[in-house]
């Protein structure tokens, strides 16, 4: 019966996006109130549906119920609750229902603001609505996860191990919250393009927000799983993967701040509707090439042309519907704004040049190689060297400035009595790379030179903070801050793991020692250790320091007997200033075993900034929560 | 990621337990350093973008070990790479070559960089020059 429920389910979701669709076009128009509120039921009847069949699919997986294709190639009746659950969107089939699920609730959430005018809340239901509309075609036509099985089988195959983590189960939904709330952002460009609504970016807002804070901590996610999943200690590789998902956050980071200028003195107002666009379109790219399979990566589940079309079709009619309903409307809709060289419009537009530079760099790494290839048969490895020529100082020049910007006042600014007050910050800055300089090894001006920007983005901050004494608190103000000083830790703990990493390879038998960084690892041998579905090899590592023992460690290596897979379980020991890293490697003769240990110095900064970066998100959300809550008497109609 | 899918690659085929490098280390430090900075810059080719340092594929393990071959022969690094290019392409480099075909690759970012930045300053002039007070 599940399967049916889901089924029936989707097909009604998908008769109420055609619903929606419609009347939220037709709600666009001045006298049509009733199709208004069509659209608005038809968007929470969305949610209700696509939830029930969502529902349907966990409960399936819960109950173990091997008549679904999609349960029973995916999961097993030993696996774990949690990743029983979290199992469903670790497959393509129930990943993309849970972009649809993401979907509605955004539209629901869309439904239920108030911050937009009605015209335009209604046409940004109806583009909405196309979306869902589309993504359930996609579904029901090439990756319907509620196909059944005759006769069922005694038991599942098993979850991929490596996707049985903590962290791989909430990374995807997290990232899914980020790409889709950029829907709801290019739903409401749309619908101003459509309605000529000049306020659109007030009422896009809260949606911008909360999908780039879900994109900021869903990468984060990925990073620290890689980090402590993988056993080499690394925490980016500039994989095609993780670029999917850089893109649409750099390019989403350029239309927060072009956003601003636009809601705040109308400025840029074409540029901050074509960058809602490309948002949304890189979102969809990235999905594009995670789920088709043309990069073959553990991320692409499915190697399936039929479906990589269909996306691919999907891309072209957005980009190209949005990008001709652009040249078609925005003509009528830039209004320009005056403003001095010396201006936050300025160092909003200079923060966009060196976004779109980098997110450009991102884009054609990724898809230079596949491009190449598939026109003139030439393979080449776009790796990291690439990006650390290209990608790392547009990015670092880009940082050097951010401190600027929130110094400088709208429309006429002082850059000099912001440099004035930014002096101490800039002091900070360069006492930490001559300190840095004179006191660490190896002695580089890139370490230095990152180490001042990542000072001086925090000590900025600080001072940005105390400058505005009592005003700090407000939350724009904050909300600043918080996200400029969260870049600085970012780069301080990818500064310091780059330069200061040391590693020990070592083969080790019962009793025997080495030293790294330090410490001193005493190997006390391996035992045999049962999980509820895995076996482990458990290996009792003692720590010591000048002979004392400060702790014991027990990397694992586990093997998953179902689906004849096997994993790396890392034990790591953090101080926050440093990370001592474990993970052990392969039995070479009796009871001698490969270790490899790593001292990764303020690696743990590197994803506490990313926190930091997602709190002022937040701080920026409840400003605007309580500003809407302050301004809904005072503007109660909003002006045309 | 790619680490996992060598990881699967290899489980799967069941290779011999070949591990990481440590066993084949260069007795002098110097030399296993460039060894090991070479193994940075060469990626491994059976698996998805994983560099040879990383790889645990026996190709890798037999690359690593050919690498340290030619160091003790007293070869330079680049020449190791040439006759490595010979061998398997332009795609065994980390780092793509400046040529011909990647010319586009490696000009777009800076490129982007110049013409974003030369919109930004005649958009600056312009709002500078516009009247005051309009929205």
């Amino acid at each position: 019966m599940t399967g049916e429920i889901g089924e029936l389910a989707l097909c009604l979701a998908l008769a109420l996006s055609i619903v929606m669709t419609m009347s939220g076009l037709a709600g666009a128009r001045e006298n049509a109130a009733m199709a208004r509120s069509v659209a608005h039921g038809a968007a929470n009847g969305l949610l209700v549906f696509i939830a029930l069949a969502f529902g349907a699919l966990v409960y399936a997986s819960i109950t173990s119920d091997f008549s679904l294709l999609n349960v029973a190639q995916n999961s097993h009746t030993l696996k774990p609750l949690i990743y029983k659950i979290s199992g469903v969107w670790g497959n393509h089939e129930g990943s993309m229902l849970l972009w649809v699920l993401a979907l509605a609730i955004y539209s629901a959430a869309i439904a239920a603001s108030k911050r937009g005018g009605e015209r335009l809340t209604s046409a940004a239901l109806g583009v909405q609505g196309i979306l869902a509309l589309a993504f359930l075609v996609f579904i029901l036509l090439t990756s319907n996860p509620f196909v059944r099985l005759d006769p069922p089988p005694f038991e599942g195959a098993g979850l991929n191990p490596l996707l049985q983590d903590f962290g791989l189960a909430v990374h995807p939904p997290m990232l899914y919250a980020g790409y889709v709330g950029l829907s709801a952002t290019f739903a409401f460009a749309a619908a101003a393009l459509i309605t000529k609504e000049r306020d659109w970016a007030r009422a896009a807002r809260p949606f911008m927000l909360s999908a780039w804070i879900a994109l900021t901590l869903g990468i984060a996610l990925g990073s620290w799983w890689a980090y402590y999943e993988l056993g080499w200690g690394g925490f980016w590789f500039w994989d095609p993967v993780e670029n999917a998902s850089l893109m649409p956050w750099l390019v989403a980071t350029a239309l927060l701040h072009s956003a601003l200028a636009t809601e705040r003195t109308g400025a840029f107002r074409s540029w901050t509707l074509l960058l809602a666009i490309a948002s949304f379109s890189l979102s969809l790219i990235g999905t594009f090439l995670v789920r088709s399979g043309v990069l073959s990566s553990v991320h692409s589940f499915a190697n399936d042309p039929e479906r990589g079309v269909f996306i691919l079709a999907m891309i072209v009619g957005a980009i190209g519907g949005a990008l001709a309903l652009f040249a078609w409307r925005a003509p009528s809709l830039e209004g320009g704004a005056s403003f001095e060289p010396q201006s936050r419009e300025t160092a909003l537009l200079l923060n966009n040049v060196f976004l779109a530079a980098a997110a450009a760099t991102v884009f054609i790494g990724t898809l230079y190689p596949l491009a190449l290839d598939a026109l003139t048969g030439t393979k080449i490895s776009v790796g990291p060297p690439y990006f650390a020529i290209t990608f790392a100082p547009i990015f670092i020049a880009l940082l050097v400035l951010v401190p600027f910007g929130p110094r400088l006042s709208w429309r006429k600014g002082d850059l000099a009595a912001s440099l004035r007050l930014l002096a101490p910050a800039l002091g900070i800055a360069l006492v930490a790379a001559v300190g840095i300089l004179a006191f660490t090894a190896p002695r580089t001006l890139f370490g230095a030179g990152a180490f001042a920007v990542a000072a001086w983005l925090i000590a900025s901050s600080v001072v940005d903070f105390r400058a505005r004494g009592r005003h700090a608190l407000k939350a724009g103000a904050l909300a600043s801050m918080l996200a400029h000083a969260g870049l600085g830790v970012t780069l301080l703990g990818i500064s310091g793991t780059t330069l200061w990493r040391s590693e020990a390879l070592e083969v080790l038998g019962p009793g025997e020692t080495t030293s790294i960084g330090g410490y001193t690892l005493r190997f006390d041998g391996v035992k045999a250790a049962k999980g509820p579905n895995y076996d482990a090899a458990r290996a009792t590592i003692t720590v010591l320091d000048d002979g004392r023992t400060i702790t014991v460690m027990h990397p694992e290596k586990r093997i998953y007997p179902v689906e004849g897979q096997d994993t790396v379980e890392t034990a790591i020991r953090t101080t926050i200033i440093s990370d001592l890293y474990l993970a052990l490697g392969d039995e070479r003769e009796k009871g001698r075993w490969v270790i490899r240990a790593y001292v990764n110095p303020l690696a743990p900064l590197i994803w506490l900034g990313a926190l930091v970066m997602a709190l002022g998100g937040f701080a920026a959300l409840w400003s605007r929560v309580g500003v809407a809550r302050a301004s809904t008497v005072a503007v109660a109609e909003p002006a045309e | 990621m790619k680490r996992f899918f060598l990881a699967l690659l290899f489980l799967v085929a069941a290779l011999p337990a070949q591990a990481a490098p440590a066993p084949d280390a260069l007795d002098n430090p110097a030399l296993e350093a460039r060894a090991r900075n070479l193994q940075k810059e060469l990626r491994c080719l059976v698996c998805q973008g994983e560099s040879l340092d990383e790889s645990n594929a026996s190709l890798a393990v037999d690359l690593r070990r050919l690498i340290r071959a030619r160091i003790k022969a007293g070869d330079s690094d680049a020449a190791i790479k040439i006759f490595l290019v010979s061998r398997y392409g332009d795609f065994i480099l980390m780092q793509p070559p400046f040529e011909t075909n990647t010319y586009a690759l490696w000009l777009t970012p800076f490129g982007v960089l110049i013409v974003a930045a030369g919109i930004a300053v005649w958009v600056v002039f312009r709002a500078k020059r516009r009247p005051q007070g309009r929205a």
